[in-house]
Formats: C-alpha cells, sequence, structure tokens
C-alpha cells in the first residue's frame, strides 16, 4: 500500500484561493446571520457563483458526463473553505451525496449533467444522521409513484430533484415539486432540515438504493471531515485574532498562560485533524483503504469541530453568547456535524470491525 | 551534484570494495564514513558528500539489503542526533576532524550535560562555573538526567563563565572528556526499578580551550543548534499502522477475548483512532519536509506522543486485570539504550510518564506553541535584565 498524499498540490492551493476570495466577496458573517431567519436560508446567488462561475459542483463527476473530472481532494478543499465560512449552499448535500449517488445508478440519465452544472440540485432523502451501511427509511412504491413522508432531509427546501429509497429497494427520482416540502426547525441555521411527503408523486426509478446510498455516505462522511476541518480552522483562527485584541487586567487575554495552553492544544488538535481529512480525501480519491480512512477521520473530526466551536464561545466570553456575533453559527453547524453521517461513536463501532477490535 | 542514482552507485561499489560478509564490523564503519556514506548531507571528508540529507535513505536502503552491519543509532543518539549537528556547525577544522569519526562509528559514545538539579525548563538559569585558567577551564557543578553518562567517553557540556551578566549571556559550550578524575557517575534511579540515567558530579574537571565549542559567552545559541536537533529527529521517522504503544496493546486485545469489557473497548478505539491521527500528522509533517516546506506541526508531535503513550500504556495495565497488578522485574540495573516498548505494560506504563517531562515538558511546550506557532503574547520575565548571581534560587 502506498502512503496517502497528504500535502495540498499548488492546484488544490490555487482552488483554495479563489474560491476563498469568492466568499470573502459574497459570504460575510452578518450576511449569514441575517439570511438565516429568513424565508430563504440557502444563499442560491452565492451557489450560481460557485457552480455556474466556478463549475465547482461537477468535480466528482466525469468530463464525459459534463463534470470537471477532478477528485473528492479538491471537492474536500472547496468544503474546507465553505466550513471556514459556514456558507448557506447545498454544496455537500447536492455536488457531493446527491451526486455520488447518481453516479452510483445506472439510469442517473441527464441528472448527473444537471446536477454537476449547478443549474439543478439534487437532495439524497435519507436523515442527515445516517451512517454508510445504517438503517435507511424507505417510501411505499406503487405503479411508478411514491407514496410516504420521510424526515431530516438535509437542504430539501432548495432542491429540485429527491432521490428518494423505495421499498422495492431501488432508488427514485422525484421532481420536488410533486412532493410536500416543508422546513423543520433545524439546530444548524445553515444546513436546514426539512420533512419530505409525498403522495402519489410520479418517481422514475434511477438504479438500485442499497450501493448508491452506501456510497453517497461514505464520501460524506469523509468529505465532511474536511468542512469539519475549516469550521475548527476559523474558529481557532479567530479566537486567537480577538484574545491578541481583547484586554483585560491591563493585559491581553491571550497572554494567560490557562489561555495559552488551550488554544495551544486546540491548536494540535485541528493540525491533526488536518492529516486526518487529507488522509481520507486521498484514499476516497484513490479507492485504497477508503472504508478505514474515512472512519478515522470522522471519529476523529466531529469532536474536534464541537470543541474548537465550544472553546471560541468560551473564550470570546459574553461576546460569544450574543447573536450578533458569529461563533454561534459554527457551533450550530460543528454540533449538527458531529451526528451527520454518523457519530463518532458509530464510526469507531465500524471501525472495531475494521481494523479487528472485536466487541466483547 | 550528488542525486539518487549516483548514491546507489557508489553504495554498489563501496559494497564490492568491503563485502559485509568478510569485513569486520568497525573496519566496515569506518570505511564507510571515509567513503562519504555515514551521513550524506555531512561535507566530503566528514562522512558525507554535501549532499541532501533525504537521499541517506537510498544509501540505508543499499547497505541493509546487503546486510551491512550498521552503527547502532539507539546506542549512540545523544552523539548522533545533538553532538555531531552541533559539532558541525560551530567546531573549528580540528574539532570536526577529531572528534566527527569516532561518534559516527560508535566508537566514542556521547552524552549530555545539560539540566541541573536547579535548572530544569529554566536551563538557562544553570549553575555549573567553568572559570578560566591559562590555557584550560576548571569546571565545579552537578549535572543530573545524564543517559548514557556510564558509557560514554566524551559530554557535551553548558557552564556558566560569566555570573555577571543575564543568565542567557554568560553561558559556554565545551566538550568535556568523561575520563577526567574530577568526573564522577552516579546512576539515578527512577520509578520503573532501572537507572536509565545518572546524576554527574563535576568536581575540578580541566577542560583545554581547544574543546570549548564556539565563543566564550555565547553557549546558550550553540545549545539551540544542540536542543533543535533532537526535535529533528523526532519528526523524521515513518511509523506503519499500529506501530507505536497502540500496537502491543491491540495485540493484546485480539488474542485475549476474556479480558474485554465495553468500556475499555469504547476506550481502545478512540485511542486507536487518536494514535492514527498521530501517526498521519507526523506522516504529513515528514511529507513537508522531503517537500521542502516544514511546517510547524514538529512542535506538537511530542505533545501528542507523550499523551497517546500515557493514555494507550495505562489502559493495558487496566485491560490485564490481575496481570495488571504485577510487574515483571524490578531490579536495578543500567541500560545502555533505552525500549520504551520492549517490556511489559507496566513498565511502559511508568516510563512513559517521562515523555511528559524529558525533552522540554508539554507545559513548555504548549507555551512554545502559543507564543511561536500562534503569536500570542509571551510569558512575563522577571530575569531578562538581571545578572545571573542575582536570580532568586
Amino acid at each position: 500500500m502506498t502512503d496517502p498524499d497528504l500535502l495540498y498540490s499548488e492546484e488544490e492551493e490555487a482552488l483554495r484561493a479563489a474560491v476563498r476570495d469568492l466568499l470573502a466577496d459574497h459570504c460575510d458573517p452578518a450576511a449569514v446571520i441575517a439570511r438565516a431567519e429568513s424565508d430563504t436560508p440557502h444563499d442560491l446567488r452565492l451557489w450560481k457563483a460557485l457552480t455556474d462561475g466556478m463549475g465547482l459542483a461537477g468535480l466528482l463527476v466525469p468530463e464525459e458526463r459534463g463534470g470537471q473530472g477532478a477528485t473528492h481532494r479538491e471537492a474536500a478543499v472547496v468544503l474546507e473553505e465553505l466550513g471556514r465560512a459556514v456558507a448557506p449552499v447545498p454544496y455537500l448535500t447536492s455536488a457531493v451525496v446527491a451526486t455520488e449517488a447518481l453516479l452510483a445508478c445506472d439510469d442517473a440519465g441527464d441528472l448527473v449533467e444537471e446536477l454537476a452544472s449547478g443549474r439543478r440540485i439534487g437532495a439524497l432523502a435519507v436523515a442527515l444522521n445516517v451512517t454508510a451501511g445504517g438503517a435507511v427509511r424507505t417510501v411505499r412504491v406503487e405503479d411508478g409513484t411514491l407514496r410516504g413522508e420521510l424526515t431530516g432531509i438535509a437542504d430539501a427546501a432548495v432542491a429540485d430533484v429527491l432521490l428518494v429509497p423505495g421499498d422495492d429497494g431501488g432508488l427514485h427520482a422525484v421532481a420536488a415539486a410533486a412532493a410536500t416540502v416543508t422546513p423543520q426547525p433545524s439546530l444548524d441555521l445553515t444546513r436546514p432540515l426539512a420533512t419530505v411527503a409525498l403522495d402519489g408523486a410520479p418517481a422514475r426509478r434511477i438504479g438500485a438504493a442499497e450501493p448508491a446510498v452506501r456510497r453517497a455516505l461514505c464520501s460524506a462522511a469523509g468529505l465532511l471531515a474536511s468542512e469539519q476541518l475549516g469550521l475548527a480552522d476559523w474558529t481557532l483562527t479567530e479566537t486567537v485574532r480577538y484574545l491578541k485584541d481583547r484586554k483585560q487586567f491591563n493585559r491581553p487575554v491571550g497572554g494567560f498562560q490557562a489561555l495559552k495552553h488551550r488554544l495551544a492544544q486546540l491548536w494540535l488538535e485541528v493540525v491533526s485533524l488536518r492529516a486526518a481529512a487529507r488522509a481520507a480525501a486521498d484514499a476516497l480519491a484513490t479507492g485504497q483503504d477508503t472504508e478505514v480512512a474515512v472512519a478515522v477521520a470522522q471519529a476523529y473530526a466531529a469532536p474536534v469541530a464541537v470543541r474548537a466551536a465550544e472553546e471560541a464561545l468560551q473564550l470570546h466570553g459574553g461576546i460569544g453568547m450574543t447573536w450578533e456575533h458569529p461563533v454561534h453559527l459554527y457551533l450550530k453547524r460543528a454540533k449538527a456535524d458531529s451526528i451527520a453521517y454518523g457519530t463518532a461513536g458509530a464510526h469507531r463501532a465500524a471501525l472495531a470491525e475494521l481494523v479487528d477490535l472485536q466487541a466483547p | 551534484m550528488t542525486d539518487a542514482a549516483e548514491l546507489r552507485r557508489r553504495t554498489q561499489e563501496f559494497l564490492a570494495a568491503h563485502p559485509p560478509a568478510t569485513t569486520g564490523r568497525l573496519e566496515f564503519l569506518r570505511a564507510r564514513f571515509d567513503a562519504g556514506l555515514a551521513w550524506v548531507h555531512f561535507p566530503e571528508g566528514l562522512g558525507g558528500l554535501g549532499a541532501p540529507r533525504s537521499l541517506q535513505a537510498v544509501v540505508d536502503a543499499g547497505l541493509e539489503a546487503a546486510g551491512a552491519p550498521d552503527n547502532d543509532p539507539r546506542r549512540i543518539g545523544i552523539g548522533l542526533g545533538m553532538a555531531a549537528p552541533t559539532i558541525l556547525q560551530y567546531g573549528t577544522q580540528e574539532q570536526k576532524r577529531r572528534f566527527l569519526k569516532p561518534l559516527w562509528t560508535g566508537e566514542e559514545v556521547w552524552c549530555q550535560l545539560f539540566s541541573e538539579p536547579g535548572a530544569g525548563s529554566d536551563l538557562a538559569a544553570l549553575g555549573t562555573r567553568a572559570v578560566r585558567e591559562g590555557d584550560e577551564w576548571v569546571v565545579n557543578g552537578q549535572k543530573v538526567w545524564t543517559s548514557s553518562a556510564h558509557v560514554a567517553r566524551w559530554a557535551i557540556l553548558i557552564a556558566r563563565t560569566d555570573p555577571d551578566v543575564p543568565k542567557h549571556r554568560g553561558i559556554t559550550y565545551f566538550l568535556c572528556d568523561m575520563t577526567d578524575p574530577g568526573v564522577e557517575v552516579r546512576p539515578l534511579r527512577q520509578i520503573t526499578g532501572e537507572a536509565e540515567f545518572n546524576e554527574v558530579f563535576l568536581t575540578g574537571v580541566r577542560i583545554p580551550d581547544a574543546h570549548r565549542l564556539g565563543e566564550i559567552g555565547d553557549g546558550w545559541r550553540v545549545a539551540q543548534t544542540t536542543l533543535n536537533n533532537e526535535r529533528v529527529a523526532i519528526g523524521g521517522m515513518r511509523i506503519p499502522r499500529e506501530g507505536g504503544m497502540i500496537g502491543p496493546v491491540s495485540r493484546t486485545w485480539r488474542e485475549r477475548p476474556e479480558l474485554r469489557t465495553h468500556d475499555l473497548h469504547q476506550r481502545l478505539l478512540t485511542l486507536w483512532v487518536e494514535a492514527e491521527v498521530a501517526r498521519l500528522t507526523g506522516e504529513r509533517l515528514r511529507q513537508q519536509l522531503v517537500a521542502g516546506q516544514p511546517g510547524p506541526e514538529g512542535a506538537g508531535m511530542k505533545l501528542a506522543f507523550a499523551r497517546l503513550n500515557q493514555a494507550i500504556s495505562g489502559l493495558e495495565v487496566e485491560l490485564r486485570g490481575e496481570e495488571g497488578l504485577l510487574y515483571d522485574d524490578w531490579t536495578m540495573r543500567r541500560p545502555e539504550k533505552v525500549d520504551f516498548t520492549g517490556r511489559d505494560a507496566g513498565y511502559r506504563y511508568l516510563r512513559s510518564k517521562g515523555n511528559s517531562i524529558e525533552g522540554g515538558t508539554s507545559e513548555v511546550l504548549l507555551n512554545i506553541v502559543a507564543e511561536r506557532v500562534l503569536g500570542l503574547p509571551a510569558e512575563p520575565r522577571t530575569d531578562k535584565d538581571v545578572a545571573w548571581k542575582d536570580l532568586a534560587r
């Protein structure tokens, strides 16, 4: 087995710089907070800039199917930057999860190209907390129509097409307009959930559900680690910046050793997370050692991202508790991410099998 | 420019001229040094070829495949990792020619006389005195935590030559002959039962001025080279999965199902993940070094491994249940080299307690990360402009 490439290539750094520039112009924290409580929590103008402008929705799609023919390594860099900005766009859910599911289906047809272009947004109708290989709720399939209700579907509110597992073992494409999508008040304001009610909605079977869902959720878990890295990197950087500036007792608060040690410890965890996230992205790209690399990254990433956000809030003091300061967006995203695509515990349980450390 | 192909060729030529099967070990090592294949990044004539450090692996692989003897690097780690780079950077031509070859072949073992009972984390406060007498320095004081002192022929030593200036400025760096009659080495028994370290008492030790390394009063700067190389050595290794402390406990878990509990299972998996991520972090650091873009991660690796070694070995003692209540051997010994994973879980548990103290405590390393990597304000300094002799002690 060759060693994973844990660095960023020059092209990947250039991609990062381009995405970061765009987000600096179009995704400032105050606007994200204001949007979070509006009727349109997703920023579709930003989505258009990322997809139409930069072609980023098609990174995982081969060129002959209308994509960029890039790999999970590049998608991971995009997710790091989107995480740093808690950007309210359906990138992970459409450009990674729905796209991977479609790529695993034989009869996905033009949907792959449509999602790759970003002109249409897809959502896999599987609850956000489900792990690859975990139990998936299905709907009834009757004469090419679907009946049933699903909950906890991330970014369904902006989806144009829903990919729904049926009780026939198939994955079915349904136009969102034919379903009733109802937003659920969500812990994470920037990746809100919705219920999907289907009452005889016309659907097209595009392939077998099990392999498609498994592939989608495995990629999702692996690349989520890069988003979590972005969240943790922003919260650490911002907290260090604030504590150099904030003065109490006639000195910068960041000079107190109790706080320096906490931040240094957090830094160590963030650089470790970077290695784990890079390993997972590289493993997804090469297909080597994928399951272990993804499980390791996700078992490590979730607690680190949550702790980084919790530390950021505590070390900001009172201002960190206000709605006005963006740290709560990061805390909410990090906490929701710790459940998304399987908890750290679920990934440890998977590892127990993968590396033969069996339960009693 | 010496490239990989050139080094492969030189290695094969060398092996043809000195077949390992028919060449004595010491003869082989001396010849390897003279051929510039000892440490290829050193200059020609001093065991190297002025080649990139990363190419040493090419030579080592060729020699290992041919079954060549090595210089037992773990026995002479302080010489190779700390004394040699410092002598190379600050030594006179005579010092380099005299010391580097027997250091590398292992004919002369080195130890490090830095820490003192009154100067641990605050190493620059050291009080061992060196007073000039003609062409010699007379040294008096006490050093501690000196591994290999009982087998060492030479020591790198820092001592105070000017007590009237602030502490960092009055230190000078020496190469000390451990056979001097004023050097007394006493074993220092530690919590594992053995004495891996020593106390070294220096009483009227005479060091010729020719064995001073660097300028008088410049010893603190010279010592930074020694200490920085200690950390480079930690960062450069490639470790396989389950390569460290997590290996033995994972094997025990697999082989002894009767010991398993749910609580231990959760803790083992958590530590397994952390060990794997620490391994990947070290691997990423190594890839950065090879690509010529060293990152600041090295400062954190020692912190991570200290904590993990302690947690993992502690878990293994607990996992072993009744056997965990036993200990393999309390006999007082003076080992020549340290093997962190070579003995039972109980030994590993006790020995790993030193990992967060030796080579910089975890608390000091956290300060270093906070100040040098994150740019947070430095600790308040009350000793900066105070003459050493006036410091509180």
